[in-house]
This record gives C-alpha cells, sequence and structure tokens, in this order.
C-alpha cells in the first residue's frame, strides 16, 4: 500500500494511515449504527443475546463513529495541516507512530469490552478504567507531538486552524482526565469519585464539551485549512477566525447544563446552561459564515467540484445544527423535546451532516496527494457518495423530527381527569415508519462509505499516475 | 470582597478582555500580518508538491475584506 514516494520534508506515513483508517472506521461505525436502528424497527435482530443486545451496541456504534471514524480523521487531517503550515515534519515520528497504533488499540479494546457489557456507564466516556489510562498517555503523546511540531515552526505565524485543532486536543485531555477519575474495585470496575448531580454535572460538563471540542473545534480546524484549499483562495476573513476562536473556546464550557434541564440539577445551573448555549449561537454562525463566504467569487467550482460540495454542504449542516441546538436548550423548547427521538436527529444533523461530511471532503482532498497521485480514482463517485450523504442525512433528520415531536407531544397529552391520554408503547407503535425511514437514511450512508473504500482502493493502488509520484517528490 | 461583587468584576473584566480581542483583531495594524497568515495554507506550493495545483490561481495573492 505504501509504495508512494516518501516526501522529502513531511511525515505522511502516519498521516497516510490514519486517512486510510478513517475510511475503515467509518465503515464499521456506521454499519453497527444501521444494525441498531434496524433493531429499533425490528426488534428481532436483537437475537436475544446479550452481546448483540441495543443496549450494548449503541455505545459500541458511538464510541465507533465519534472516537474511531472522527478521532481517526482528526489525527490524519492534524498531522497534515500542522506540517505544510508550519513547514516543518513533525517533531517525534516514533511518538507519532505510537499515537497511531495506542488509538487503534484502544479502539480494538472498546469493540471487545462493550459487547461483554463492561462499562463505567458515562455516555461517550463509557470504557472502563484501564482504557481510560491507556487514552491518557496517547492523547498526552498527541498534544507533545503536535504543540511540539508547532514550536518548531518555520513560519512566524501560527496558521488559525491548528489554534483550533491544539485547543482541541488541549480540552479534550482536560475534560477525559477530569470526567474519568474513579475509584477502582476490580480491573474492570470502578466508582465515580462524584456523587450524585454533581456527578451529573461533571459528566455532561464532559459530555457537551466533547461536542464542543472534539467535535466542533477540531473540526473547524479541518474547515480553516481544507476549504480554503479545495477553494483555492484563503479564507473570507481572518479577522473574524480570531474572534469566533476565542469566543467559541469561552462560551463552549458553560452549555453543559442544558443536557440536565428538569433534573436535581439547581436550577440557576439549568438557566446558565440554557443562556450560554443561546449565545453559543453567535460564534458559531460567526465560524459558519466565514467558511461559506471564502467561496464568494468562486461558487461556480460547486457545479465541477463534489470535494468542496462536502466541505460546503457540511457547513450548511453546521449553521443548522447550531441553529437547532441553542433552540433546543430552552428549557420550555427542552421540555418537549427531551428523552424524545427530536435529540437523536439533533445529533446525526451534526455528526452526519458536518462532522463526516466535512472529514470525508478532507480526505478526498488528502489521499491523491499523501499518495502521490493527480487526482481520485473516480470524481464521478464522489459526486455520487456526496449525494448519497446527503439524501441519507436528511431522511434521517427530518424523520426524526417528526417521531421526536409526535412523541413530546404523545407523552404530554392528558385526558381532562388528568390521567395520560397515550401509553408509552403507543408512542412506541407510532414511531415505528419513523424508525424504518431513519434506517433508510443509514443505509444510504453505509453505502456511500463503500463507494469511498472502493474509491479510495482504486486511488492507492494505481500506477497510472507515477509521472505525479515522481513530480510530488 | 463579597463573592457577588466579585463575580460580577469578573464579568466585566471577561467583556473587556473580548472587546480587546476584536479591537486588536480588527486594528489596521495587524492587517498585514492577517494576510500573510491567511495565506499560510498556499506558502508550500513553492515546492510544486501539489499535482492538482493550478499554479496561476494561486500564486496571486487573493484578498478578502
Amino acid at each position: 500500500m505504501s509504495t508512494a514516494i516518501e516526501h522529502s520534508t513531511y511525515n505522511y506515513k502516519v498521516v497516510r494511515q490514519f486517512a486510510i483508517m478513517t475510511v475503515v472506521w467509518g465503515i464499521v461505525g456506521m454499519l453497527v449504527g444501521v444494525w441498531i436502528a434496524a433493531q429499533l424497527a425490528w426488534p428481532l435482530l436483537n437475537f436475544d443475546l446479550p452481546w448483540t443486545s441495543f443496549g450494548r451496541l449503541r455505545p459500541l456504534h458511538t464510541n465507533a463513529v465519534i472516537f474511531a471514524f472522527g478521532g481517526s480523521a482528526l489525527f490524519a487531517t492534524s498531522y497534515y495541516v500542522v506540517q505544510r503550515t508550519c513547514q516543518v515534519r513533525l517533531i517525534s515520528d516514533k511518538l507519532a507512530a505510537f499515537t497511531f497504533w495506542g488509538w487503534q488499540l484502544v479502539i480494538v479494546l472498546a469493540a471487545i469490552t462493550l459487547p461483554l457489557g463492561l462499562t463505567q456507564g458515562k455516555e461517550y466516556a463509557e470504557l472502563i478504567w484501564p482504557i481510560d489510562l491507556l487514552i491518557a498517555v496517547v492523547w498526552v503523546s498527541y498534544a507533545a507531538v503536535f504543540i511540539g511540531t508547532i514550536y518548531k515552526r518555520k513560519t512566524s505565524h501560527i496558521y488559525v486552524a491548528n489554534w483550533f485543532f491544539a485547543a482541541f486536543i488541549l480540552t479534550v485531555a482536560v475534560l477525559h482526565i477530569v470526567n474519568s477519575m474513579q475509584l477502582p474495585t476490580s480491573l474492570t470496575h470502578s466508582y465515580s469519585i462524584y456523587a450524585g448531580a454533581t456527578d451529573a454535572m461533571v459528566q455532561w460538563w464532559y459530555g457537551h464539551n466533547a461536542v464542543g471540542f472534539f467535535l466542533t473545534a477540531g473540526f473547524l480546524g479541518m474547515m480553516y485549512y481544507f476549504v480554503p484549499k479545495q477553494a483555492e483562495r484563503p479564507v473570507y476573513s481572518y479577522r473574524l477566525s480570531i474572534v469566533h476562536f476565542w469566543a467559541l473556546i469561552c462560551v463552549y464550557m458553560w452549555a453543559g447544563p442544558h443536557h440536565l434541564h428538569y433534573t436535581a440539577l439547581p436550577d440557576w445551573a439549568q438557566s446558565v446552561g440554557m443562556v450560554m448555549s443561546l449565545i453559543l449561537l453567535a460564534p458559531s454562525w460567526g465560524g459558519m459564515i466565514n467558511g461559506m463566504m471564502t467561496l464568494s467569487g468562486a461558487w461556480h467550482k460547486l457545479r465541477t467540484d463534489p470535494i468542496l460540495r462536502f466541505l460546503v454542504v457540511s457547513l450548511s449542516f453546521y449553521g443548522m445544527s447550531t441553529f437547532e441546538g441553542p433552540m433546543m436548550s430552552i428549557k420550555t423548547v427542552n421540555a418537549l423535546s427531551h428523552y424524545t427521538d427530536w435529540t437523536v436527529g439533533h445529533v446525526h444533523a451534526g455528526a452526519l451532516g458536518w462532522v463526516a461530511m466535512i472529514s470525508i471532503g478532507s480526505v478526498y482532498h488528502m489521499i491523491p496527494r499523501l499518495f502521490g497521485k493527480k487526482d481520485m480514482h473516480s470524481v464521478d463517485l464522489i459526486n455520487v457518495h456526496f449525494w448519497l450523504s446527503t439524501v441519507g442525512t436528511v431522511l434521517y433528520i427530518t424523520s426524526m423530527w417528526v417521531n421526536g415531536i409526535m412523541q413530546g407531544l404523545m407523552w404530554r397529552a392528558v385526558n381532562a381527569d388528568g390521567t395520560l391520554m397515550y401509553t408509552f408503547i403507543e408512542s412506541v407503535e407510532a414511531s415505528h415508519p419513523g424508525f424504518i425511514v431513519r434506517w433508510l437514511g443509514g443505509v444510504l450512508w453505509l453505502t456511500g462509505m463503500l463507494i469511498m473504500a472502493y474509491n479510495v482502493y482504486m486511488t492507492v493502488s494505481s500506477k497510472a499516475s507515477e509521472k505525479a509520484a515522481a513530480q510530488t517528490a | 470582597m463579597d463573592i457577588n461583587v466579585f463575580r460580577g468584576l469578573m464579568s466585566v473584566v471577561l467583556l473587556f478582555a473580548f472587546l480587546g480581542i476584536i479591537a486588536w483583531a480588527y486594528s489596521k495594524k495587524q492587517k498585514k500580518s492577517f494576510d500573510e497568515a491567511a495565506n499560510l495554507p498556499f506558502a508550500d506550493e513553492a515546492e510544486n508538491d501539489d499535482p492538482n495545483l493550478d499554479a496561476s490561481s494561486s500564486l496571486e495573492n487573493k484578498k478578502h475584506d
């Protein structure tokens, strides 16, 4: 596979490894997603086995798509961008290789432990304490490689994408370590050191900042490099990007309590979470507009370049979900939406529409350059992938809107005498058509990823462009 | 100091810090260095390691805002 000529300055090996694994883990994570979506529509698919039940496979799905697929995309793009914008090789090839193999080991351990039911029961932080320790070591190494590379840069500026990547890396280190504080009782079991509502608050401080930094700041780093690069023009406003950075970093930290509306969390803390979530609209849209406007004067490129389409449509979904999020954090709206499929739809508008699409666009941009080819094997197949992803996302989020609002209304409907109008199972039965449409959206997404894998394989293994390879060296 | 006075003061300090960042980011003085920074993604193309690149379109120093 690595027949490409090594780059004279940069360490492309680790970038290639992470880029390929992005595609592989994307397929695995989405396959599990499609499976559990099918389980909700056809419960028979739980097979009456503990290891294949929805409750165990759902964390496997979330961990695989967020940390394996999204994580590999973040490692690949951050190592690529930091080298190219600092014009220097990664500070340590060995440590970079350790982050690759360490991260893959974390993923494999997750894939073994979660179906076995080994979990510490915290959403998006399910992995048991020995794996948490490994994550901490790998992550600190990642921070050392990334910041060390910035430190020895040959350029005088630190490009804005690197600011976002660095903020993502440092914050995730803090979040992971604080939220994973556990007292082990055995090799596979532990108790959180926090109690009651404090534990819930720490968990959602972690949980929402995992969204804000892992799934947003890092991918904004991608946006600030790959959108200008693919559009062949600098970012719309560098000044706005600086204000965007500081505003986003400062506000995201406080939004977590909106996950705990109407719980035992003190009321004032819920209100702080709501207000901060509303304020968050401003930096989110500032960043989105900055990315979109980068195309001003180059909009015609969208007609011919499906990679640019992936990047720009991801920004549309980002704008949409960062409007929807603050709206859902309003307590009265949340009273309707919470615990319904609306939340699931919102997450996927962000995760499929924004995170996955910008990652896929970035990987399509990098693959030919990493492997010394002129272009991807088939631009038409990228276009097919683009439409499968877009239609899949739309099917997913619209079915979940319908389901979510319907569930919320059914659960709160009361008869004249104050009794509930519907049983819970009636709302589940009414959700069945939506579950099937959602599954179909997932199938389209998975199909798109398989087409991507074929396209990447054909690009990497093609011998046609050795001339381009020679040119690259 | 009463904790609530401290909290109020912190809000004011943070507000001014934010206004300071805006003033700094939008000051004329920074314009030139920001333009340079904005072009960093294109700076390493001089090595000609980017087979996809249409050289004429990237080398001119395009500017927004």
